[in-house]
């Protein structure tokens, strides 16, 4: 046998060991399910969480921006870990909800912040013509604001709002410290079974990249059709 | 039609406008000129609210529209509004521009919108862009369509702020012509501009604001070929 056919069988034992064996690619496809559902619902929460900090930011009166300060600055300054552990043993201790649903209120949290700022920059970036066109036609602030400014806004931010999720979901990797089993947690679990380093934790790298790979082209999709109006 | 009674309007210590009293009557054609800063804009950005008066009273029909608990929504839609910039919505159609106000304000239905608006489109010769977007449209287009925009709510009065300051020279005259045409209609109109020729043709009353005051009122033969004010003739002769 050439070196080569020798370090392909090689490769394909340890497949067979690190993902068929005992089935565990089923921790892995499990794994991807939780990434999924946290990471998705997180990204909902978040951009609930984030329009509603905008609007305190961009408030006129000083308590609704104070709390969009403060709200930042807490979330800004404090690693997700520690934001994940807090809101997981310490402000959910009690209740009973699915550990999951707890996760991704975590990150929808943490994720709130970002998006707060990425929401504020996009309605701020909507020439101001564009707020007196809709009120001068006897558009209310709220009409304006909802059919005029948020539909630009959210093409100027989404190429941002799309790096956020995509920074989100890797996040999600820390889930395993409030014992979820995600992609990572799984990969981490085949290595401790195995003894094998190499292959569960490049397996996991694959899972996440081919993943977001695919997020980022469908989203590239999406962003083509909100440019629709920019064609000359 | 708009009675405006003692204006002022302060933007911190700057006072921009002075005590302005005007009548505006149903149908006329009143053109504001003056030189830059001297609060032409800001007066008739005041009579639909944009600005916040400081002092003085603003009545459109006989309603004080700049009190306290007056719906300001219900006092612009009377009022049309063409800006410098034409501020058109970049993310809908030439149609969609258009029909938005009616629709949403339930002035009337998604299909009578579209018939208005192909009405109003085709008097500004525009009905071939039903479907394009603001983008694909030249500067002069795009201010005919914002002033067939302004019409859909068949307003009583409009509000033109230097409609033609930011076209190219060439594209001028056809957003003229749309205005000359408006104006024969019988139109009520409030237009700030620098079109000395157009305010001579179109208007039946020029104003001559400066330092926040009117210093100069009257048809456009009295003020081009009389005026009586020294300002006014230093204006003019710099202008013409």
């Amino acid at each position: 046998m050439t070196g080569i056919q020798v370090w392909f069988s090689d490769f394909c034992d340890l497949f067979e060991k690190c993902f068929i064996r005992e089935e565990r690619y089923k921790l892995l496809l499990s794994g991807i399910g939780v990434t999924i559902k946290v990471s998705l619902l997180a990204v909902i929460i978040g951009i609930l969480i984030g329009m509603l900090i905008a609007m305190c930011n961009l408030s006129k009166r000083k308590l609704p921006r104070a709390i969009g300060g403060i709200y930042t600055d807490i979330i800004r300054g404090t690693p997700s870990v520690t934001q994940l552990m807090i809101i997981y043993f310490v402000i959910f201790a009690t209740v009973n909800l699915d550990k999951w649903i707890i996760a991704a209120i975590a990150f929808g949290v943490n994720s709130g912040a970002y998006v707060s700022e990425i929401i504020r920059g996009g309605i701020l970036s909507v020439d101001h013509g564009q707020t007196e066109a809709g009120r001068s036609l006897g558009l209310n602030a709220f009409q304006t604001m909802t059919r005029i400014v948020i539909p630009q806004a959210v093409k100027n931010i989404f190429p941002a709002l799309c790096n956020e999720f995509i920074v989100l979901i890797k996040e999600t990797a820390i889930v395993g410290y409030v014992g979820l089993m995600d992609i990572q947690k799984a990969g981490d679990f085949i290595k401790s079974a195995t003894f094998e380093a190499f292959m569960p934790l490049v397996g996991t790298a694959v899972i996440y990249y081919v993943l977001i790979k695919i997020l980022t082209l469908s989203l590239r999709q999406v962003e083509k059709h909100l440019r629709k109006s920019d064609a000359r | 039609m708009i009675k405006v009674k003692n204006l002022h309007k302060k933007f911190g210590d700057l006072t921009v406008l002075d005590g302005i009293d005007e009548h505006i009557t149903q149908g006329e054609v009143v053109v504001v000129i003056g030189p830059s800063g001297s609060g032409k804009s800001t007066f008739l950005r005041c009579l639909n609210l944009l600005e916040k008066a400081t002092d003085g009273e603003i009545y459109v029909d006989d309603q004080l529209i700049n009190a306290p608990k007056v719906n300001v929504n219900h006092v612009r839609q009377k009022m049309g509004m063409v800006f410098q910039q034409f501020n058109l919505f970049p993310h809908l159609t030439i149609m969609d521009n258009i029909t938005l106000a009616p629709v949403l304000l339930k002035k009337m239905t998604k299909a009578e919108a579209v018939k208005r608006g192909q009405e109003l489109l085709e008097r500004v010769n525009l009905s071939e862009k039903a479907d394009a977007y603001p983008a694909q449209l030249s500067g002069g287009q795009k201010q005919r369509v914002a002033i067939a925009r302004a019409l859909a709510m068949n307003p009583e009065i409009m509000l033109f702020d230097e409609p033609t300051s930011a076209l190219d020279p060439e594209m001028v005259g056809e957003v003229l012509d749309v205005m000359k045409d408006l104006a024969k209609s019988g139109m009520t109109m409030v237009i700030v501009t620098h079109e000395m020729g157009f305010a001579r043709e179109v208007a039946s009353r020029v104003l001559f604001i400066d330092q926040g005051k009117v210093m100069e009122s009257g048809t456009p033969e009295e003020v081009f070929n009389n005026p009586k004010n020294e300002r006014t003739q230093l204006f003019l002769s710099k202008v013409l």
